[in-house]
């Protein structure tokens, strides 16, 4: 996020795309709510009815995949009328000519075509945005998980700084991260091409300043991205695959080409809490304490560095995951010791330009946010206040482009896929609170009530769905809140387990899959022996 | 609509209606005044009800023929807002819900007070058990409250208004629905009113029945949508009300008077009444008074004279004890005050209220204990559950008054219910709680030896109280066995011409004995 | 900012003048007793406990809706205001049960607290008590009408902060409780069982379905950050012999004291048995118990096999968006510094 939770409650106005934030991020929905409440304006762009949109003043209910051109036709409006902010973009922006001249082929008519939705509710929402002091910007997975994702959240940026909105308390552009530490991962250079801070593996400085600190040798070639994993491992370049505290059997797309994967890496190692279903396949499992168990500390999505604390011992043989991993370097010749975390962030501060000034002391009470550079520097509440990052904001024009895959005869329905209130992720750890199982437990594919009843579908029903990559069977929710060729299903679960369906596709530059679009078809199932 | 048009229709219509009205007997012009004829008229000063039973309600035309809407019309081509708050201001008029804050002081700060939006609030949700002064004007006179409420509306810089009116009474939101659609035709209500530039709108509000969304603050949250409790008043109404707005809340009565203020002055309303009460107040004169309905006289009146002169005294001749002002947040005033002048501050000085205007009379068989219990029973009634003395409090108080008027209590209970009593009316949330107490309160100052008979005697000296009484039959008895006939429990025995008797055990005190024995003057079946 | 100066329990204070007499007075340390009172709410001035004498008004007033005024003077433990808070909690008492000795609350009620430092006890008496309805439809927690004081606070919350509106009082004075619509049951409510309205009862009537007993005096307090989404909520993990038993929400921070259903009630995970307990190593399809160090000696024999055979690219990472940034640090060091690959990746993406 470039700008802080705390901040939402004084939005003018919510621009919520792509995130059922009430079931996603609920505490951050709530904080929505309660700025709506009081007075803020409240548009969300999501394809189906959200909690959200019972308080929004504008719903744009878009085909799955076409948020540029809902961005795109946005901003031609609030060109045409004159409302972007010419004094902030003369001092802040680049590009801005390009931009006008890419938008002029959105008009409102063109992007509400393309997008499904009315084309006064296009231009309302582009009034609201631009008229509003502070405009603040929130997206999820909705935005990132396609095959144009990288350009959608270019899109969302063009927008914001067209209205002067980066940069300025109470606005910004936002994306929530979904799992508890995402943010700390990519910080932490959990990631292929960079190493901590964003720093790129193929700078030479930075590297060498790695190579100094961790006194060797290191690598220059980018590495794998997950899906690339599995393709290296299926051409046999992989042989060794370790996995700390992932689940990809359930949570990566196309669930058949990860199981083959995983069934011919020669050596797997799991690393885990629990023996999930990616456990299966390992060669070697290795028992992980919870976060209840263990010291450290998580980045949330306004950059906040936060502790974690210890509250109880360890489970049987059970180890923190950094014990381990310790260990295992110990036992490769790597003969760096800590005793505890806190040391470890220590290293971390002193290599990555923004945690330099993070110490365990600072953080203990109420975290601080990132960048903090020295030990003076209480954290930094929203990014790019005296100028734009890189220097000056550079407004990157992109056209809308198709999914890659798109309905048709064999495949009619558009399948697109997230989370529920009660679940998290793989539902390693919900899976096993009670209170949570009763109120759901099994996976179900919400389905419009006049496709259902084309189709003779009853709620409860059992339904077949297939896609090009698989084939699952699921419970049919007869729903008036989506579109009558879209259907929905969440993904935590493993009866009727949605990744069977979903696509790998990724977005070229930021390698995310196109996991909110995938073209199915449904069968209900009528007799007994079909349902096996 | 212009003033001419005002006053084609009434030169037309005044003269008709006065015909037809004298015609039927049923006024009298008194120096060219119309006066409602008969006694109970004859003493009373109406301004708030001038056109009660006069007009048709269902004829704004009616309503402009007496002089209707030409305040309104004064005030929006001749008065500024400032102009209009300070005659307001200078009549003294006093809000006629109960409390009695000063009618232009409080438009003055909602006028003074900057705001995008201005609400103003007619408060029709009129709940006193007994007390109709409110309904009478809203089904008979509605458009003297509409236009009084665009009046405030113009001196505040409200264009919406609302009448939260109850929906107990169809009558007046029929009447009022009907009203502001006519005032709408005309042109008196809606957009830029007497070419004026002025807007004004009333819409209706029906409140579902509770008492306490009489309370301002109540009344409020009951429009924006909530459930209808009173909250804290951290800012007063008139800066920070309906949706956070400025808001006016006046109550039927006083919207009523504000357009004869407005024709008539500010001097001329300070002349009736009192100095620090001018105006007429209208009372509901009901209970064991021998004609009982709506009376409105000048400020300061005598109790005696409301009771005696124009009620006409005690039902049956029988005595009076006492009359309760202010509904349930009221008190009793026994005879000795009966000369006290009824206005707010003589009556607060005896510890009753002016309230909305209910005056209950009670006789020499009206057991106190009996009202203070009726009155605390509709209080715990009507607690809306909010604040921990009210709820909790009233219903403790209500449970000691039924032990004593069952005999069950001791001098100890006594102590705790005037404990309670201090204690709901220190420390409750609203009007409501902290007055709930008030006929407890008052009961025990003027009658404090009637509670003491029930606890230590054991009696209840008006006869009233069924568990302490007794019915016995004298040797005055003539054996007429008309009692034994009519006991419907067939407690009595006794032959024809021989003295009956009453067996105690069956008897369920009904009174049938007593009301049928024919032996005169004393009558043969005794209570004690 | 506008100071005005008043006087508290003879002590002289200059505060803010948007302040009211109990935010002043908890401003030098004078605490104030309050049973509805919540930072982050309207003031709802429901329990009428922090009620104080001000100099010059005749009537007790509630400090909680009362703005401060210059020269006001205050004292807030006078006799009468004392005895009217004594007055307000044996009303409370005389209409709650008797059970403190098995009540779960007891230790953390704040009824409990007051009575104790009013002391105020419970008596016999022979009036109404309110009809016991207890509403255990949610699977997560439970309303008992017989102990709540009807501060208000559930709903508030519910309404003002998780923006819900999933209940409300129902019914009027004396017989008012907190429910729902048509009293259908909290299951069949709006409900999204945040938990929220529990954690800011003060006494025992909303309470969680816990699985352990424990009393509140016998647990320890670790303020940790919530594991289920990026909001970072910060919690404090209620322990008790090595064991979470609860989770309450840290209001000074991001998540202002607000939780969901899976950062207030899904805990029993941590503790749960199906958790790995020792290295598994998988021999002829079957997973065998190992002990550390032999799990060490395997990863090092394949290490050296394909670092030999194969070069550092044959080996890949996925690190974890669960685990902390130090372990992230590390998974990424040892795939960089030990392995010499960069084949490392995290879920970032899904």
């Amino acid at each position: 996020m470039t700008n802080s939770i705390s901040e939402i409650k004084h939005n003018d106005t919510i621009f919520v795309i792509g995130s059922n934030t009430t079931e996603t991020h609920p505490v951050i929905g709530a904080f929505i709510k309660q700025a709506v409440k009081s007075g803020a304006k409240l548009i969300v762009a999501d394809p189906r009815e959200i909690e959200l949109t019972k308080f929004a003043d504008v719903h744009l209910q878009l085909k799955p995949g076409t948020n540029i051109a809902l961005i795109n036709g946005m901003m031609n409006v609030i060109i045409e009328n004159k409302l972007y902010d010419e004094e902030y973009i003369r001092k802040n922006c680049e590009n801005f000519d390009e931009l006008v001249r890419l938008v002029k082929n959105y008009p409102p008519k063109r992007s509400a075509e393309i997008c499904g939705v009315d084309e006064d509710l296009i231009i309302k929402a582009a009034l609201i945005y631009a008229n509003s002091p502070n405009a603040g910007i929130y997206y999820t997975m909705g935005v990132t998980q396609h095959t144009t994702g990288t350009h959608a959240v270019m899109s969302l940026s063009n927008l914001a700084l067209l209205c002067g909105n980066i940069g300025k308390e109470n606005a910004g552009i936002n994306p929530l991260r979904g799992q508890n530490n995402v943010q700390g991962a990519s910080d932490m250079g959990a990631t292929p091409a960079e190493l901590t801070g964003y720093q790129k593996i193929f700078h030479k400085e930075s590297l060498e300043k790695f190579e100094r600190a961790w006194g060797t040798k290191l690598s220059d070639k980018v590495g794998a991205t997950i899906t690339e994993m599995f393709n290296l491992i299926e051409e046999d370049e992989i042989k060794f695959l370790y996995i700390m505290g992932e689940n990809p059997v359930v949570s990566d797309p196309d669930t058949n080409h990860v199981i083959s994967a995983l069934k011919k890496v020669d050596f797997l190692v799991v690393q885990d809490i629990f023996f999930t279903e990616t456990c299966e396949y390992a060669d070697l499992v290795l028992p992980a304490v919870s976060f209840a168990q263990k010291d450290g500390t998580f980045t949330n999505t306004e950059r906040r560095v936060q502790r974690v604390r210890k509250a109880v011992k360890e489970n049987g043989l059970a180890k923190p995951d950094w014990q381990i991993i310790m260990e295992i370097m110990n036992t490769l010749g790597y003969d760096k010791k800590y005793s505890n975390p806190q040391e470890i962030m220590e290293e971390i501060s002193f290599l990555t330009p923004q945690y330099s000034g993070i110490t365990y002391e600072k953080i203990d009470d109420n975290g601080i946010q990132w960048p903090c550079k020295d030990k003076d520097d209480m954290g930094t509440k929203f990014l790019h206040k005296d100028k734009i990052s890189r220097g000056k904001g550079l407004f990157m024009p992109v056209e809308y482009v198709k999914s890659r895959e798109t309905p048709d005869e064999n495949y009619p329905f558009i399948l697109t896929t997230g989370r529920i209130l009660y679940h998290y992720h793989t539902r390693t750890m919900t899976g096993r609170e009670e209170g949570l199982n009763d109120i759901v437990n099994s996976s179900y594919i919400e389905i419009n009530e006049e496709t259902a009843n084309r189709m003779n579908i009853e709620n409860g029903d059992k339904v077949r769905v297939k896609s090009r990559r698989g084939e699952i069977i699921t419970k049919a929710k007869v729903v008036d809140t989506i579109d009558r060729d879209v259907v929905f299903m969440p993904f935590h679960f493993t009866d009727g387990q949605a990744n069977y369906l979903t696509n790998t596709f990724v977005d070229e530059i930021a390698k995310i899959p196109e996991l909110k679009v995938s073209a199915v078809n449904i069968e209900k199932l009528d007799k007994e022996e079909d349902y096996v | 609509m212009d003033k001419n048009r005002l006053i084609s229709i009434k030169e037309e219509k005044r003269a008709k209606i006065i015909e037809n009205l004298l015609q039927n007997d049923l006024i009298e012009l008194v120096e060219d005044k119309v006066v409602l004829k008969g006694d109970y008229y004859k003493n009373q000063l109406r301004i708030a009800l001038r056109n009660c039973d006069i007009i048709n309600p269902f004829d704004i035309e009616e309503y402009i023929a007496f002089d209707g809407y030409l305040a309104l019309h004064n005030v929006l081509t001749n008065l500024s807002q400032r102009e209009v708050v300070d005659i307001m201001k200078n009549s003294l008029l006093r809000g006629r819900g109960g409390a009695g804050f000063p009618t232009g002081k409080k438009w003055e700060e909602a006028f003074t007070f900057d705001a995008d939006q201005k609400y103003i609030i007619c408060n029709a949700d009129e709940g006193d058990p007994g007390a109709f002064m409110d309904r009478s004007i809203l089904e008979k006179d509605p458009h003297s409250v509409l236009e009084g409420m665009a009046i405030g509306g113009y001196a505040i810089g409200a264009n919406k208004g609302f009448i939260y009116v109850r929906a107990e009474y169809p009558q007046a939101v029929k009447t009022l629905k009907h009203a502001i659609e006519e005032a709408k035709t005309l042109g008196l209500l809606g957009k830029d009113i007497f070419k004026s530039g002025f807007d004004f709108d009333i819409e209706l509000r029906l409140g579902s029945g509770a008492f306490v969304c009489g309370e301002g603050t109540a009344l409020i949250e009951s429009i924006e949508g909530h459930r209808g409790m009173p909250r804290p008043k951290l800012q007063r109404t008139a800066h920070v009300g309906l949706w956070g707005k400025p808001t006016i809340i006046n109550n039927v009565e006083t919207f009523a008077n504000v357009a004869p203020i407005i024709l008539n002055g500010a001097e001329w309303f300070r002349s009736i009444g009192t100095e620090k009460s001018p105006g007429t107040k209208v009372f509901s004169l009901v209970g064991k008074i021998e004609n009982a309905g709506l009376v409105e006289v000048p400020m300061g009146t005598k109790l005696r004279d409301i009771v005696f002169d124009i009620g006409g005294g005690c039902q049956n001749n029988k005595e009076y004890k006492a009359v309760q002002t202010g509904g349930p947040s009221g008190g009793c005033i026994p005879k000795e005050y009966l000369d006290v002048a009824v206005d707010f501050e003589s009556l607060a000085s005896i510890g009753s209220i002016m309230g909305s205007g209910g005056m209950v009379v009670m006789d020499e068989n009206t057991c106190m204990m009996d009202i203070a219990k009726y009155f605390l029973e509709f209080s715990v009634d009507e607690s809306c559950g909010k604040c921990i003395p009210c709820r909790e409090g009233t219903r403790r108080m209500y449970e000691i008054l039924e032990l004593i008027t069952e005999g069950k209590a001791q001098m100890s209970d006594l102590e705790e219910l005037e404990n309670l009593a201090h204690v709901v009316s220190d420390t409750s949330l609203c009007g409501l709680g902290q007055t709930a107490p008030n006929p407890v309160i008052t009961t025990l100052k003027y009658y404090k030896d009637e509670y003491i008979a029930h606890i230590v005697d054991k009696k209840c000296p008006a006869k009233s109280c069924k568990p302490l009484i007794t019915y016995t039959i004298s040797d005055k008895c003539i054996g007429c066995t008309l009692c034994k006939k009519n006991c419907p429990v067939d407690a009595i025995q006794g032959e024809l011409k021989v003295k009956h008797s009453i067996d105690i055990e069956k008897c369920i005190k009904c009174g049938s004995c007593y009301e049928v024995c024919p032996v005169k003057p004393v009558k043969a079946v005794e209570i004690y | 900012m506008k100071t005005v100066k008043l006087t508290i329990d003879n002590k002289e204070i200059e505060v803010d003048s948007s302040l009211t007499v109990m935010q002043a007075a908890n401003s030098v340390g004078i605490k104030i007793p309050n049973l509805c009172y919540d930072e982050r709410l309207d003031i709802f001035g429901a329990c009428r406990m922090c009620v104080v004498e001000i100099e010059g008004s005749k009537k007790l007033q509630t400090s909680c809706s009362t703005k401060v005024r210059d020269g006001m003077v205050v004292h807030t433990k006078t006799e009468k205001v004392i005895q009217a808070r004594r007055e307000i909690l044996r009303l409370l008492l005389d209409n709650h049960p008797n059970d403190c000795l098995t009540c779960e609350k007891a230790g953390d009620c704040l009824l409990q607290d007051y009575a104790y430092e009013y002391d105020v006890k419970f008596r016999n008496h022979t009036g109404k008590i309110r009809d016991r309805y207890i509403d255990d439809s949610n699977p997560f927690y439970v309303y008992d009408a017989q102990k709540c004081i009807l501060c208000g606070l559930c709903v508030r919350v519910c309404s003002r902060l998780q923006v819900t509106g999933a209940i409300d009082f129902v019914n009027r004075g004396f017989d008012t409780i907190i429910g729902t619509p048509f009293n259908d049951g909290l299951i069949n409510s709006d409900c999204v069982s945040c938990g929220n309205c529990v954690s800011v009862c003060p006494t025992g009537a909303l309470m969680p379905k816990s699985k352990e007993k424990f009393r509140t005096w016998e647990v320890e307090k670790v303020k940790t950050t919530c594991t289920f989404c990026g909001v970072g909520c910060q919690i404090n993990l209620l322990t008790k012999d090595d064991k979470v038993v609860g989770v309450e929400p840290v209001k000074n921070a991001v998540n202002e004291g607000l939780l969901c259903v899976k950062g207030k009630f899904s805990f029993n995970f941590i503790n749960h048995p199906d958790r790995l307990n020792a290295p598994l190593l998988k021999e002829d399809g079957v997973f065998k118990e190992i002990s550390w160090d032999r799990a060490y000696e395997i990863i090092k024999e394949k290490v050296d096999k394909y670092m030999a055979e194969n070069g550092p690219d044959s080996f890949a990472g996925l690190s974890s968006a669960r685990c902390t940034n130090e372990e992230n640090y590390l998974f990424q060091k040892l795939f960089r510094a030990v392995l010499k690959t960069n084949n490392i990746d995290h879920c970032a993406r899904l």
